[in-house]
């Protein structure tokens, strides 16, 4: 259900829009941090509320962070719905908006950090709400693209059946949008919304706490928590810290996410399901509550009637194809597009003349730093997928093993693994350990469990009619793997190869320089060039790490993940 | 001389065990041996474990108690004298035709170069030439098949099981199938030599097989090992034939009271229980005013026939009106009781009353179901009620599909509402007062 890539629907050649949308992108991008570098305010180090490592603050904290994520989520959602539609009905903005979205998702969120800080404490000097703000749109951005990518496939797949129904029913856009196109991509919606929100956590924890200009900036809140208990050395307020964000996890788990998967199977469109599907015990609760579902009738019949009473009198109008969102016309579209990109080229000429400024060595150089890291990020995922091959496998293949291994590994794939950092740098420094290669274990922290997450499903979905085969063909060791489970799982493991591989890339900014009370352990690579760039305030730099760090993904996207996800889906497509 | 002995089965028994501890038998007490020459078919109602069965032969599945035997010898693991044909063809839709066919010849001592001619040979042998490297989802659903079986044949196992292979298939591509298999079977032209076919078509199985196995189910035991000594090819048409079918629907559709006697031999503390075959409403009135319509009496095989029912279909339809004393049924007959023939002539609302009475009297689980809502204050209790109630006697499966059964039934009846969201069942009364979901 988790499915990446969902544009890909043919073979993608690099066309005109990815060119113009690089552009636009890495103008917007610059474009950001040229603004906001001119108006830096100081942040004068006594308006920042101090953290309290007292225990009894934890709850407050962990309310302010829970705030940030939903503010987040709710701006992702939003997004997704506004941006997925345009992208799927006006033919001339997908062109341009689903490349850019691909591009988007390549950046790695973590290095743009610095510069939306400085952006946004710009817009509100001389208070926290801008570092705030900083930190809710790095979340966004984590969650934002995958659930727009999955509303967009689901308006493109929908079965044009329903659509004729629509039309001759005669639904405005509004009742479309509320009775067909949102129902309908629910499932995929509500799937997709719950692994970005638990992905988010870590962006969360990296991006409450941030050096800029050799400043710190703490916002309240468990990731800050977190980075003042380890500066101090203080070990039991980090496992204070770790232990509320268990059940902070656990409890929005069990109160939203589960509740929230369990209704919406309502929407599946194969009426035969009879086997068991999600269930939740409090969802289930709040089903037999009268007061909740008189509270839910009161608010929501109302809202369902909105459409009947924005309705015009135009009720008796003959069936015709609904408008479409914006009906622009042509001439003004490509008069939108010209300024786009004019103002794209504008800021990316801006951006290539500050890089070219630190001139061919320091360039090559970050490429070489770039190919360490691409090098961390492929040890790291081949690490993972060794051993979360095996074991998930065993899990996914015993079912009383699975029931309980799923949702653990699912909490340990949402739990910000930066929050364990601290523990091992203090084993790296006690044993002299440089984090050249000891980056690679710490980026596997967070990205291994979405293999293994990803292989237990994988392996728990072969059919049982293919395993009896397989014993009635004796189908031993080796041959077991290769003709029956290393297919089977196939595309499971490719799903979560390339989430943990985009999740080591955002990871090595904050895996390759750690820090344990006053040590400080720093890898050479791309992620560690960007942090130190960041800390220094030296614009070009991060420029430089970010443009190149997002040209290795595109890449590596591109020759490796793509070709190989497409075989997943023709192939090995288990139906 | 008798043939030699290529299966044998001693007293065996399987029972799971389910959630809380519940523990389910679905087969006690089956003794069978298959020789060679033998052509097997294994007939039951559904859910009756003749798959389980099957897979035990094979030892996909261990047995509880009791001794599986090949060749006089037990083994561990799969059975090394079978090869097996799956209903859901079970192909690795990543190989081609070819290397589906050659997984079959994988530990032969042969060359690659034969191993080869031999898969190449046995993909001509089904009729699947010049399809080789076709994958599985290039091919229809019987030639899917075809590759099944050809793989299953590559293996040249002594004992060739198949489980249900022609019910994904269409009527005529089954057919067209079933004579191949058969042409290789009579002609010699394959090196095994016993079959055992697990289906559900009473008519499949008198016109392939030459001795029938009627299992009854909960648990299953064989109640009936029937000759079917008629010559091939068989004449659907002839009298020899469909007195065979017809003598097996009457053992099928008896198969009831051999049940309830088991059941109380075996489990007499537990409280006898009247299960509801998963039935819709509609097509137990449809049925009986059909019956009604062709003057209150008739043969359930020709009836099948002409409706082109299988067993599957058409015996839960006929259990459930004996349960409900809509009709009786002896030796293959059906007969319209005074209230069936009321109810074919019944209106709407009638039915509905005939229904409610009918069930209140003879369904005890029910009648427990209105009595706990009606002495509940706001007449609403939980669907896991009830199911925990079931589960005692039957698997957690089971139970649940009963249950479903049961609240269809009574809400076509209007004896209880329920609602799908709160998973509540609810007196429709109640709901007048209280806010009760829609």
């Amino acid at each position: 259900m988790n499915r990446l890539f969902l544009h890909i629907r043919t073979k993608h050649r690099i066309g005109w829009p990815d060119i113009l949308v690089t552009i636009i992108i890495i103008g917007a991008l610059y474009a950001i941090l040229d603004m906001g570098r001119g108006m830096v305010a100081p942040l004068s180090s006594t308006n920042q509320p101090a953290i309290h490592l007292n225990p009894v603050y934890l709850p407050y904290y962990a309310g302010q962070s829970l705030l940030r994520m939903f503010i987040a989520y709710a701006l992702s959602l939003a997004f997704s719905l506004v941006y997925g539609r345009i992208a799927a009905y006006h033919k001339f903005a997908e062109r341009i908006m689903i490349p850019a979205l691909d591009i988007l998702q390549s950046v790695p969120v973590l290095g743009f950090l610095s510069i939306t800080v400085t952006a946004f404490l710009a817009l509100f000097p001389g208070n926290l709400f801008g570092a705030e703000c900083a930190c809710i749109f790095a979340i966004f951005t984590s969650q934002a693209w995958n659930m727009t990518f999955s509303f967009y496939h689901s308006l493109t797949t929908m079965p044009s059946d329903l659509k004729e129904a629509a039309d001759i029913y005669r639904l405005r856009p509004w009742e479309r949008f509320v009775k067909l196109e949102v129902p309908f991509s629910m499932i995929g919606l509500v799937w997709n919304s719950m692994m970005s929100f638990g992905g988010a956590w870590f962006f969360l924890a990296a991006s409450e706490s941030i050096t800029v200009l050799h400043k710190n900036i703490q916002l309240p809140g468990i990731g800050s928590y977190m980075f003042k208990a380890y500066l101090e050395g203080n070990v039991p307020a980090m496992l204070y810290s770790i232990a509320t964000m268990i059940i902070v996890i656990v409890t929005v788990d069990q109160f939203v996410w589960r509740p929230i998967v369990a209704w919406s199977q309502k929407f599946k469109l194969d009426v035969n399901n009879s086997e068991n599907g999600p269930t939740s015990w409090f969802l289930q609760l709040l089903r037999r509550s009268e007061w909740v579902q008189a509270v839910l009738r009161a608010t929501f019949q109302p809202l369902g009637k909105l459409p009947e009473r924005l309705k015009t009198a135009a009720t008796e109008q003959p069936v015709r194809r609904p408008k479409r969102v914006l009906r622009i016309p042509r001439r003004a579209s490509w008069i939108i597009l010209a300024l786009v990109v004019l103002f794209g080229l504008r800021y990316t000429a801006g951006a290539v003349h500050q890089v070219l400024q630190l001139g061919w060595a320091q360039i090559l150089n970050a490429f070489q730093l770039g190919f360490y890291t691409f090098l961390r990020v492929i040890a790291a995922t081949a690490l993972g997928a060794l051993w979360a091959v095996p074991v998930g496998v065993v899990i996914g293949l015993n079912s009383r093993l699975s029931r309980i291994a799923q949702p653990i590994v699912q909490v340990a794939a949402s739990f910000p693994a930066n929050m364990v950092f601290p523990f091992v740098t203090m084993l790296y420094v006690a044993w002299h350990f440089g984090l050249n290669i000891g980056s690679v274990p710490l980026m596997m922290l967070g990205t291994q469990w979405y293999i293994l997450f990803n292989v237990i499903a994988g392996a728990m979905a072969i059919p049982s009619g293919l395993r009896e085969a397989a014993s009635i063909l004796r189908l031993r060791s080796l041959a077991w793997w290769k003709t029956l489970i290393l297919p089977a799982i196939f595309p499971n493991l490719i799903t979560g190869m390339i989430t943990a591989s985009g999740g080591a890339w955002n990871a090595s900014i904050v895996a390759e320089v750690t820090r344990w009370k006053s040590h400080t352990l720093s890898a050479s690579g791309l992620g560690a060039y960007i942090v130190h760039a960041t800390t220094d305030g030296n614009w070009s730099q991060i420029t430089l790490g970010i443009a190149v760090m997002s040209i290795f993904v595109v890449i590596i996207n591109r020759i490796l993940w793509h070709p190989l996800y497409r075989l997943t889906e023709t192939k090995y497509h288990l139906d | 001389m008798t043939a030699a002995t290529l299966i044998e089965i001693r007293k065996l028994s399987k029972v799971f065990s389910g959630a809380n501890g519940a523990q389910f038998h679905v087969l006690s007490d089956i003794d069978l041996r298959v020789a060679e020459g033998d052509f097997v078919a294994l007939l039951g109602p559904s859910g009756s474990g003749k798959s389980t069965l099957l897979r035990i032969m094979a030892g996909l599945i261990q047995p509880t108690t009791g001794q599986v035997l090949y060749r006089g010898r037990a083994f561990s693991g799969t059975n090394p004298g079978v090869s097996m044909v799956f209903q859901s063809f079970a192909l690795f839709p990543w190989l081609t035709v070819l290397e589906n066919v050659e997984l079959g010849l994988q530990y032969a001592s042969i060359t690659r170069v034969e191993k080869r001619e031999k898969a190449i040979a046995a993909i001509d042998m089904i009729g699947l030439d010049g399809f080789e490297g076709a994958y599985p989802k290039e091919l229809s659903g019987g030639m899917r098949q075809r590759v099944g079986i050809g793989r299953a044949l590559v293996m040249e196992p002594d004992i060739l099981l198949m489980d249900e292979p022609f019910s994904a298939l269409d009527v005529l591509t089954a057919e067209n199938l079933k004579r191949d298999i058969l042409e290789l079977w009579q002609m010699g032209k394959i090196p095994t030599k016993a079959i055992v076919l697990v289906t559900h078509g009473i008519e499949e199985a008198v016109y392939m097989a030459d001795r029938a196995l009627v299992l009854s189910r909960d648990p299953a035991r064989i109640v009936n090992n029937m000759p079917i000594p008629l010559p091939h090819w068989r004449d659907r048409k002839s009298e020899p034939f469909t007195r065979l079918v017809d003598e097996l629907y009457s053992i099928l559709t008896q198969l009831k009271d051999a049940r309830s006697i088991v059941a109380e031999t075996s489990a007499p503390a537990t409280r006898k229980m009247t299960i509801i075959p998963d039935v819709a409403p509609g097509a137990v009135t449809g049925f009986i005013e059909l019956v009604d319509d062709l003057g209150g009496r008739v043969d359930l095989y020709k009836i099948g026939e002409s409706l082109a029912f299988d067993l599957e279909d058409l015996l839960p339809i006929v259990e459930t009106c004996r349960i409900f004393e809509f009709a009786t049924v002896s030796s293959g007959d059906f007969d319209l009781t005074p209230i069936g023939r009321e109810l074919a002539d019944a209106t709407v609302l009638e039915r509905k009353t005939i229904f409610r009475e009918q069930s209140l009297r003879y369904v005890p689980f029910m009648e427990r179901i209105l009595w706990v809502l009606q002495s509940k204050r706001n007449g609403q209790m939980p669907r896991e009620f009830f199911l925990e109630i079931l589960q005692k006697n039957l698997g957690r499966e089971e139970a649940d599909a009963q249950l479903d059964t049961l609240i269809s039934w009574g809400r076509y009846a209007e004896l209880f509402a329920y609602d799908e969201d709160s998973k509540l069942l609810y007196l429709e009364e109640a709901e007048t007062n209280d806010a009760t979901p829609e």
